[in-house]
């Protein structure tokens, strides 16, 4: 990542810190932990896009069967994991404070605990399996074949656990955004900051991991 | 000789039946599956017999228990072939997709067998009165196409990764949630008595999960046969 990016990423993060501490409570009838909003959000978006890089570059390995592909694939669902307990443990003390609970399987909390779960068995077969080319093989159709069941959850569990997730908190019904204009700019501004340091994560892996790959040739 | 439109699935079903037929000479998954599910049966209902339990609760148990059995057996189908070094020869014979198609056959089968067999001892041991049992057989065959579906692709990875057994419910789990979900609702329906047509939405997820399933399964499972 050209060094303007880190310098550019350093100053917006630092003042999305400020930002988050500085300024009213987004939504003042929660308090003080509404400001977790402006973590929690990112964290959850970073989550699912990168399971989405890491479902693209698997098919991509599928397709030309190059190993940096996989490399690519799993680090980005590596990565994913960790966006994804940051996500649900923020989701956690924010349902604590304002639902009373630190779980109630809402079908927000399901979801993210269920891409939690492919995850963690999708970097479980990879430790499951030694050969390189039959571990990419494997991991990435079941990278692939994980999707369209994420798909189905989000259509059937609504019908079985009510949500008391707002949906709104975004962009309401009529689809537009009804945020005051500094939450929503510091709140874009950490979605921009969180987006970032997965992609400079992401580089870093696969440098790290091409090396490995090359001293294991030697 | 022509080659018949139908040479996919009757290549399918030659699979199949070879599979049928090694089954009865041993009774290599049936008995292990059998045994798993009605002990798994038991010791649910040995722990919580006593209490009266509510409709949600008894379709849940039932999924659980199905859920466990399928898991303990259904992997056995591949893993026989890679155990018996048979998996080569198989390749050579025919093509990915008619031997999807035939373990798929073998695992619904073997599926159907086990419910034969804990679906009466359930409402035996269960005391469920006044079911809706069209609307219980409908969800039960749906979702055990689904299961099937889902998890023979499953199998086939596991079948060439080390620590098979706990791999393949890990795996699953997560790609089998919306079906359990889905199957629990239904059979809650079915048991409070409800009309057949209250659970229509969920035999319509079920039904699409089965095909959205199988059409993913065909197109990534030579990738998992040719590894």
């Amino acid at each position: 990542m050209p060094n303007f990016w880190k310098f550019f990423l350093l100053l917006l993060m630092s003042a999305v810190i400020i930002a988050v501490w500085v300024m009213e409570p987004p939504q003042n009838q929660l308090g003080e932990v509404s400001r977790l909003f402006y973590f929690h959000i990112p964290a959850a978006w970073v989550t699912v896009l990168a399971y989405f890089v890491a479902m693209r570059q698997s098919v991509l390995y599928l397709r030309r069967k190059e190993l940096l592909y996989d490399l690519k694939a799993s680090s980005a669902a590596e990565l994913g994991t960790l966006f994804c307990i940051l996500a649900t443990i923020t989701g956690s003390i924010f349902a604590k404070t304002t639902w009373g609970s630190f779980w109630n399987w809402d079908p927000r909390q399901t979801s993210i605990l269920i891409l939690l779960l492919i995850y963690g068995a999708y970097l479980a077969l990879r430790s499951a399996v030694r050969e390189p080319e039959r571990k990419a093989a494997l991991s990435s159709v079941y990278c692939i074949f994980a999707f369209p069941a994420a798909v189905f959850l989000v259509f059937a569990t609504p019908r079985v656990y009510q949500s008391l997730h707002p949906a709104d908190s975004i962009i309401d019904a009529s689809g537009k955004i009804q945020m005051p204009a500094p939450i929503l700019v510091t709140f874009l501004a950490s979605l921009v900051c969180f987006t970032l340091i997965f992609i400079w994560m992401h580089r870093l892996q696969i440098v790290i991991g091409g090396d490995m790959e090359r001293e294991r040739k030697l | 000789m022509e080659r018949k439109p139908s040479s996919l699935v009757y290549k399918g079903w030659c699979i199949f039946s070879k599979d049928l037929k090694s089954e009865l000479r041993n009774r290599y998954a049936i008995n292990a599956l059998l045994m798993f599910a009605v002990t798994t049966l038991v010791a649910v209902n040995f722990a919580v017999g006593q209490f009266g339990l509510g409709e949600k609760l008894l379709a849940a148990l039932f999924w659980i228990v199905v859920f466990f059995s399928a898991l303990s057996g259904l992997a056995q189908t591949f893993i026989k072939e890679e155990e018996t070094k048979t998996a080569s020869t198989l390749k050579l014979v025919t093509s990915p997709n008619s031997i999807y198609l035939g373990k798929l056959t073998f695992n619904i089968a073997l599926l159907l067998t086990l419910e034969v067999v804990i679906v009466p001892l359930f409402f035996l041991l269960s005391n469920v009165g006044g079911a809706n049992l069209l609307l219980f057989f409908t969800v039960l065959i749906l979702a055990s196409l689904g299961l099937a579906a889902a998890t023979t692709l499953i199998a086939a990875i596991v079948s060439k990764a080390a620590v098979k057994g706990a791999l393949f419910a890990a795996l699953s789990f997560p790609i089998l949630l919306p079906l359990l979900v889905t199957a629990i609702r239904g059979t809650e329906l079915s048991f409070r008595g409800e009309v057949f047509m209250s659970g229509f939405s969920e035999l319509k997820i079920l039904l699409s999960y089965l095909v959205v399933m199988i059409t993913v399964s065909l197109m990534l499972f030579d990738f998992v046969w040719s590894e």
